[in-house]
């Protein structure tokens, strides 16, 4: 009997063994994207941000998040739920941002995060483009006389970010130069800045549009300078998970429409009179001519959504970095056709 | 009853069967644990199998690439994330001893004072305990690293203390001791305290043989000042003195070089740990005390014995064995505690491996459970070392 009573325990655990082993698989090589009939499902997409970078994600005081990494995210959910504002925003520590990406705790991270080789190909993330061109500074104190990096010598201390790039080109940086330096990593950027300010260190390194957005939190912003040199490329841009092909088309094509829009004069405001253009590449953007949607499982008014809800790159740039005074300037972040770097291939 | 009825007569199974009725809820439960362990196992698997990620500890030996502000051995990027783990473990450690040592002298004087008869020591006894032991120890590690920051003067303002140690922002630099050697210097040191144990040895049986005291205490501080200062005269030993010196970098900026430089983020976090665990440890010690009978130290106070001598012989012996095992429970937070260092940037294991490492080589899985394994080591060890402790002072029956 006792022998009995064990086989049958055996035959429930195995069963139930099995039942867990047909709950998992699905995901990666179907042409379906579980990741869009969640969002769908859930009703909002879940999107990773900073903890507070004004000009690429912030909240201001009564909760809402803006921002040109934000706009990403707006995108997203406009393309895929006709809703730019049906985004729910998880605040994210540098350290806390893969995991939550991997774990499925959020579906987008749009979190000026540096797209490299081993992120991209080592931990299971894709990054599907670059929303914002950066490269590493240094910013110091103005009456401590320092104009350029070759002033550094032997002792200073730098403030940072732990879990980031910064961390890596800094060391690579000052022993090129035979510096020895004192790196105090911290994990929130608000106690770099409070530790920066109260002068526990010399100089401040992160990317150059974190130092121009961080700069407003000091106590007197005019004291510190930005040096001029630039000692890395940090692409920023949106990253989503591995193994959800359509998924990932999605978030880069809403990025792109946005830089595709700006680069042909589409705006929040003529989006709808531009339907009546002769030129087929602003119909397919306005989405009256051709069928881009349905290769994503969207609508043919997904683009158009995200040009009348969250407008064009250049609207959020002006709105977000350049009336912000964090960078007037949009360098390398002009359309190829000024003078910058943003090219992204046609949508056709 | 209803439920009775629903019970399949398994019950009276059961009863028929006492053997099984035993095993039977122990089996269940074991496999209820590792069916719940499997399946995480494998969701991870199956999980990590999809998104490309493999599992692996090979990274351990890889180049770290990262600095790390202060280590205790030679580390630089150039060495391995394993040595990383091994650069935050022991400042792990070190600021744990540090702590663990003052917290158990300011928790057994606070302690003290709180039952002291002077009413002014054993108000501010108890004022400190109540306002230290209830504020959240990340704001006052916060205000400790923070406040500190504020209030300490640039390097070129330091606060001096006799040319020879500076107390500024970027740290507290003290001299290097250069010595040479070395050597003879401990030799003699563990020769003088050889002598201090056969001196009390020696003192011990006097005293049981012919009642006579002999002043062991002052023999052994003769003992072990006089023996080291000897081989300064003999034995070749020199002790020179590296002091910080000021050095500018640009026309505002400065820094000390030379000497040692004990910065700030250690010191925020040994005292703000110090500071709110001695709390916990002062009420261990009154509650030790406390316990001691009245009649006991009336007895003691009977025979003869000084105050002094009633607390060091009679009270304290006893109360140490109430005071040892919830002083461990203390020493096991403030262990664990240290890992809120992350914070304010000092070095320790969570910030260096669990953090910068973690984020450098994306294993998660791999390097949260070496993190945990490691502060359930550490935690047992302490554990096993206050167990001893605590055994060896208790009461034996004789």
């Amino acid at each position: 009997m006792i022998k009995s009573l064990k086989s049958l325990v055996l035959v429930i655990s195995a069963s139930l063994l099995l039942f867990a082993c047909g709950q998992q698989g699905g995901g990666a090589g179907s042409k379906k994207s579980k990741t869009l009939d969640n969002t769908k499902k859930a009703g909002f997409v879940k999107c990773g941000v900073s903890q507070g970078l004004p000009g690429f994600s912030n909240a201001d005081a009564s909760g809402n998040w803006t921002g040109i990494d934000v706009d990403v995210c707006r995108a997203v959910a406009a393309a895929t739920l006709g809703d730019a504002d049906k985004v729910k925003y998880f605040p994210l520590s540098a350290k806390e941002r893969f995991t939550a990406l991997t774990s499925g705790e959020i579906d987008v991270l749009s979190r000026n995060t540096t797209w490299t080789l081993s992120r991209d190909a080592d931990i299971g993330l894709t990054f599907v483009g670059v929303n914002f061109y950066d490269g590493q500074g240094f910013m110091v104190r103005k009456d401590s006389g320092i104009t350029s990096t070759s002033q550094f010598k032997s002792g200073i201390s730098a403030c940072t970010n732990i879990g980031t790039t910064t961390e890596l080109n800094m060391r690579d940086f000052f022993n090129s130069k035979g510096i020895k330096y004192e790196p105090v990593a911290f994990e929130k950027a608000d106690e770099v800045v409070a530790a920066y300010d109260a002068g526990r260190c010399d100089t401040y390194t992160t990317d150059k549009s974190g130092l121009a957005a961080q700069r407003t939190k000091l106590k007197d912003p005019n004291a510190h300078r930005v040096l001029p040199e630039t000692i890395s490329k940090e692409p920023l841009g949106p990253v989503v998970r591995q193994g959800d092909a359509v998924w990932e088309d999605i978030v880069r094509w809403s990025l792109n429409t946005m830089i595709e829009a700006e680069e042909y004069g589409i705006t929040s405001s003529n989006a709808d009179s531009m339907k009546e253009s002769e030129n087929p590449a602003v119909k397919r953007l306005v989405g009256v001519e051709g069928e881009l949607g349905a290769a994503f499982g969207l609508d043919n008014e997904w683009s158009l959504r995200i040009i009348k809800q969250v407008g064009n790159y250049g609207e959020s740039y002006k709105k977000h970095i350049a009336d912000t005074d964090i960078l007037p300037k949009r360098g390398p972040n002009q359309l190829w056709t000024k003078g910058g770097i943003l090219y992204v291939p046609p949508a056709r | 009853m209803n439920i009775k009825k629903f019970d399949f007569g398994i019950n009276n199974y059961l009863e028929d069967r006492p053997k099984l009725k035993k095993y039977l809820p122990q089996a269940l439960t074991l496999f209820a644990i590792i069916f719940v362990l499997g399946y995480f196992t494998y969701n991870a698997q199956v999980n990590m199998g999809n998104r490309g990620i493999v599992f692996g500890f090979g990274f351990l030996t890889q180049e770290s690439s990262f600095d790390i502000q202060f280590s205790l051995i030679d580390y630089d990027g150039s060495y391995s994330y394993g040595r990383a783990y091994l650069v935050g473990l022991l400042n792990t450690i070190l600021v744990s001893v540090i702590g663990i040592f003052f917290a158990t002298l300011l928790g057994v004087i606070v302690g003290i004072s709180r039952l002291s008869s002077n009413y002014l020591v054993s108000k501010f006894a108890e004022t400190y305990v109540e306002i230290f032991r209830n504020i959240p120890l990340l704001l006052q590690i916060f205000f400790w690293y923070f406040a500190a920051l504020r209030a300490l003067p640039l390097p070129q303002d330091a606060i001096n203390l006799f040319d020879v140690t500076y107390l500024t922002v970027k740290g507290w630099f003290v001299p290097r001791l250069v010595w040479t050697n070395l050597s003879v210097f401990i030799g003699s040191l563990v020769l003088a305290i050889v002598a201090i144990i056969f001196t009390y040895i020696f003192a011990k049986k006097k005293q049981e043989n012919t009642g006579k005291r002999i002043p062991a205490f002052f023999i052994s501080l003769g003992l072990i000042i006089i023996l080291p200062l000897l081989t300064f005269l003999f034995g070749g030993v020199k002790l020179d003195f590296e002091y910080p010196k000021l050095i500018q970098q640009a026309p505002t900026i400065f820094n000390f070089s030379g000497g040692v430089g004990i910065i700030p983020e250690l010191i925020a976090l040994a005292l703000a740990l110090s500071l709110y665990t001695a709390t916990f440890i002062a009420e261990c010690v009154r509650a030790g005390i406390m316990g001691v009978g009245k009649g006991q130290k009336e007895a003691a106070a009977s025979i003869g014995l000084t105050p002094n001598q009633t607390l060091r012989l009679v009270v304290m012996p006893q109360a140490l064995r109430i005071i040892i095992p919830p002083t461990t429970n203390q020493y096991l937070n403030l262990t664990k505690n240290s890992s809120l260092a992350a914070a304010i940037a000092y070095p320790d294991l969570v910030l260096v491996f669990a953090g910068t490492a973690m984020m450098q080589t994306g294993r998660a899985i791999e390097i949260v459970s070496i993190t945990m394994l490691t502060y359930l080591t550490l935690s047992i060890l302490i554990s096993i070392f206050m167990n001893w402790y605590n055994k060896k002072i208790a009461i034996k029956e004789k």
